[in-house]
């Protein structure tokens, strides 16, 4: 069983940095623990709940009739999404003050997920559009600030990918996720100022004193989702873990290879330029 | 007397290829040691950890009194760094290279002015763009940079590569006339017979580590050089006055 | 801090002076590009006009690219980056002076680009007081934004391409409120358009302070 690890306990350096005589953990096989399937399993029982409820119990709303149900996922998962990009932008500050690899294993974490779940954003909003307004796509300021914040994250991720040395790569990634936060918030204030102005197709608010079941669903919705967003967290933080741990390199050894290029000097070297 | 450079089993990092895999070095005040090595030994990398741009993993590591890599940032104010990149502005002329690096260094117009006359630019050439300088000149306007600066410890990457025979005597009365004065110098060359009749002394580098013991029981006095004659003895070019070099 | 901004800015533009590259190159692309809308747009009048504001700060952000790419270009020249680590320049103040410099050439750009919209699609000034601090407002947060996103990129084999996937989406909002407020000074209802102001001037105060309090660490981390 692997032990959970949390960016705390990661040893202090960068990622490429040597350990310094401290061992790594015996690398697990895989990243699922105790927690993680008692986590898979609630999620999947939330999600199947949310199935019940959100196709069968709860009623068609008057106006959006059955495209409502497309609500209970679409508004949980924007705002996991949103969570998803805090936890970027929280590690990036937190790896800039202490600089250790788990703070930068995190953001990782946070940001691909927040990208599922903008895709899921995206795509629930996108369907719930077709048969309410017969388009795709409506210039809706969720919509809208979703899918700037997908170009952002696509943008972060693909600094992520560049093949640098991962201390070179580290400090502009982590500058860059620290200002996605102030970006998602910039960009979503603005939409929605513009979208207000223009009383144009609106995905409405979901209004809290609707009927019972709805608001049932629709906080069943939050739990399920909030769930696989926690263990889609906890895997992928460890899947870059584990990453990180695989390129850490033995100082020690590559010290040895290194003097073994010295060729040994000759007495002549020694003795010439001494005073 | 605390040496100028004092190093033992420093290792340095470039990335994760261990550049510096356990450097045994000290340098006195007033010194000139040369670096030698083939490719690869590691000798631009110390000297940028000499300048405080490369922080050491391993081993203890201080410069001018300075603990690295704790305090690279007092170091880098009072080194000088001509390496292989010359750090020019092609668009702008000699002077406003040397006025631009002279005043983010501090330096006041009259070193920035000296600088200019020292490396025989303040003529004609000052006010060619640097783009249609040769490389000899452009070479000559970085040292220029450097000495306007005027640092107690010159790092130098191979300063005679691409300068022809005049300038390269400028530079070697450049360098003695510094280190008269109280500068200490630390260069790399592969021309080894001019900067061996240069320096004092020394120091060769294979595979990272330093192949010639660091004499760490030898401090050198300030202001005492070792008993290295120069094979020639090079006179600075007429037009280039002798300006007081104070560390 | 603001002597070595003012050195700083001073080197840019005299680079700028020099090279004159943003006078001969960036402002013929910027008006090319207003040309290529016409063509794309039905050029009655109608669509154009409609449009102006947009196409203006639209064509403004392509050429800002090309200004900022070349900015961070500058210090990019074999040790430069070396030479900078060792000067005594405050990390902050050469962000600044860089920011200053490029918002310098963006002004001179827009100015050039306010008679292109003028003579080409007969947009006819108003509300010039509005029209002229958006310019100002908006030039500063996309100077100080580009200029870190710059740094952030510099040095990356890929940085031609990364530069506007990271920057144009930051720079969405500063697009949208110059817009605005254009449209509500060429439409005669100003006071619509100073909100949209205040937006561009907080996002260029925010930008100052994170470019400023960050050029230092980009600098050092290779």
């Amino acid at each position: 069983m692997t032990a959970t690890t949390s960016p705390r306990s990661a040893a202090p350096g960068t990622p490429g940095q040597p350990d310094d005589g401290a061992t790594a953990d015996a690398a697990p096989a895989h990243t699922g623990s105790r927690t993680t399937r008692i986590l898979g399993v609630l999620a999947l029982a939330a999600s199947a709940l949310l199935v019940l409820y959100g196709l069968v119990i709860s009623p068609p709303d008057a106006e959006m009739l059955d495209s409502v149900r497309l609500m209970y996922v679409h508004v949980p998962s924007a705002t996991y999404l949103y969570v998803g990009c805090f936890f970027t932008t929280f590690a990036s500050a937190m790896w800039l003050w202490k600089r250790t690899p788990g703070w930068d294993a995190l953001a990782e974490a946070g940001a691909e997920v927040a990208l599922v779940f903008s895709f899921i954003t995206l795509g629930t909003g996108s369907l719930w559009g077709r048969p309410t307004w017969g388009t795709y796509w409506t210039w809706d300021a969720r919509l809208t600030s979703t899918a700037v914040l997908t170009v952002l994250l696509i943008g972060y991720l693909a600094l992520r990918r560049l093949d640098l040395d991962p201390g070179a790569r580290s400090a502009r990634v982590a500058v860059l996720g620290l200002l996605l936060v102030p970006n998602v918030i910039v960009v979503n204030r603005s939409v929605e100022w513009w979208r207000g102005l223009h009383q144009g197709e609106t995905i409405s608010r979901i209004d809290p004193t609707i009927d019972g079941s709805m608001l049932t669903a629709l906080m069943i919705g939050f739990l399920a989702l909030g769930l696989v967003f926690a263990w889609l967290m906890v895997h992928r933080f460890r899947v870059a873990w584990l990453e990180q741990q695989a390129d850490r390199f033995d100082l020690d050894e590559a010290l040895a290879l290194r003097r073994a290029e010295a060729t040994p000097t000759t007495p002549t070297d020694a003795a010439k330029g001494t005073a | 007397m605390e040496p100028v450079v004092h190093l033992r089993a420093t290792v340095a990092l470039l990335g994760r290829f261990p550049a510096l895999a356990g450097i045994d070095l000290d340098v006195g005040r007033g010194e000139i040691v040369l670096l030698r090595g083939p490719n690869g030994a590691g000798k631009t990398t110390l000297l940028r950890v000499l300048a405080g741009l490369i922080p050491p993993v391993r081993g203890e590591a201080r410069v001018l009194g300075h603990d690295l890599p704790a305090q690279a940032r007092a170091v880098r104010r009072r080194v000088g760094l001509l390496g292989h990149g010359t750090a020019l502005f092609e668009e702008l002329t000699a002077a406003d290279n040397v006025g631009f690096w002279g005043r983010a260094c501090r330096a006041g117009r009259d070193d920035i002015e000296a600088a200019l006359g020292l490396v025989g630019l303040d003529g004609r050439l000052r006010d060619v763009p640097v783009s249609r300088l040769s490389a000899g000149q452009r070479r000559r306007t970085s040292l220029a940079c450097l000495l306007a600066r005027r640092p107690e410890l010159w790092l130098l990457d191979e300063p005679h590569a691409g300068l022809d025979n005049d300038a390269r005597d400028l530079l070697d009365g450049l360098v003695r006339q510094a280190v008269s004065q109280g500068a200490t110098v630390v260069m790399s060359s592969h021309e080894l017979d001019r900067a061996e009749a240069l320096a004092h002394r020394t120091v060769a580098l294979a595979g990272g580590i330093t192949t010639t013991p660091a004499q760490p029981g030898d401090e050198v006095a300030p202001g005492a050089t070792t008993d290295v004659t120069p094979r020639s003895e090079p006179d600075l070019p007429e037009n280039v006055t002798k300006v007081p070099y104070v560390a | 801090m603001w002597r070595d901004a003012a050195l700083v800015a001073g080197r840019d533009l005299r680079v700028e002076a020099r090279s004159r590259v943003t006078l001969q190159q960036v402002g013929p692309f910027a008006l090319l590009v207003l040309i290529l809308f016409a063509f794309a747009l039905d050029p009655a009048r109608q669509t154009l006009e409609r449009a102006t504001p947009g196409l203006y700060w639209v064509t403004v952000l392509f050429s800002a690219l090309l200004a900022l790419a070349r900015s961070a270009a500058l210090d990019e020249a074999g040790g430069v980056r070396d030479a900078l680590r060792l000067s005594a320049l405050e990390p902050a103040g050469v962000f600044v002076g860089k920011a200053l410099a490029v918002a310098a050439e963006l002004l001179v750009l827009e100015a050039v680009l306010g008679l292109g919209v003028i003579v080409l699609y007969g947009a006819e000034p108003a509300g010039i007081g509005l029209l002229l601090v958006t310019c100002v407002s908006a030039t500063a947060a996309i100077a100080t934004t580009g200029t870190l996103y710059g740094a952030l990129v510099s040095g990356l084999r890929v940085r031609e391409t990364l530069l506007p996937l990271l920057l144009l989406p930051v720079l969405a909002p500063v697009l949208l409120g110059a817009t605005r407020a254009f449209e509500a000074a060429l439409g005669g209802a100003p006071a619509d358009g100073w909100p949209w102001c205040g937006l561009l001037a907080a996002f260029a105060v925010l930008y100052s302070v994170a470019g400023a309090a960050a050029y230092g660490t980009l600098l050092e981390g290779s």
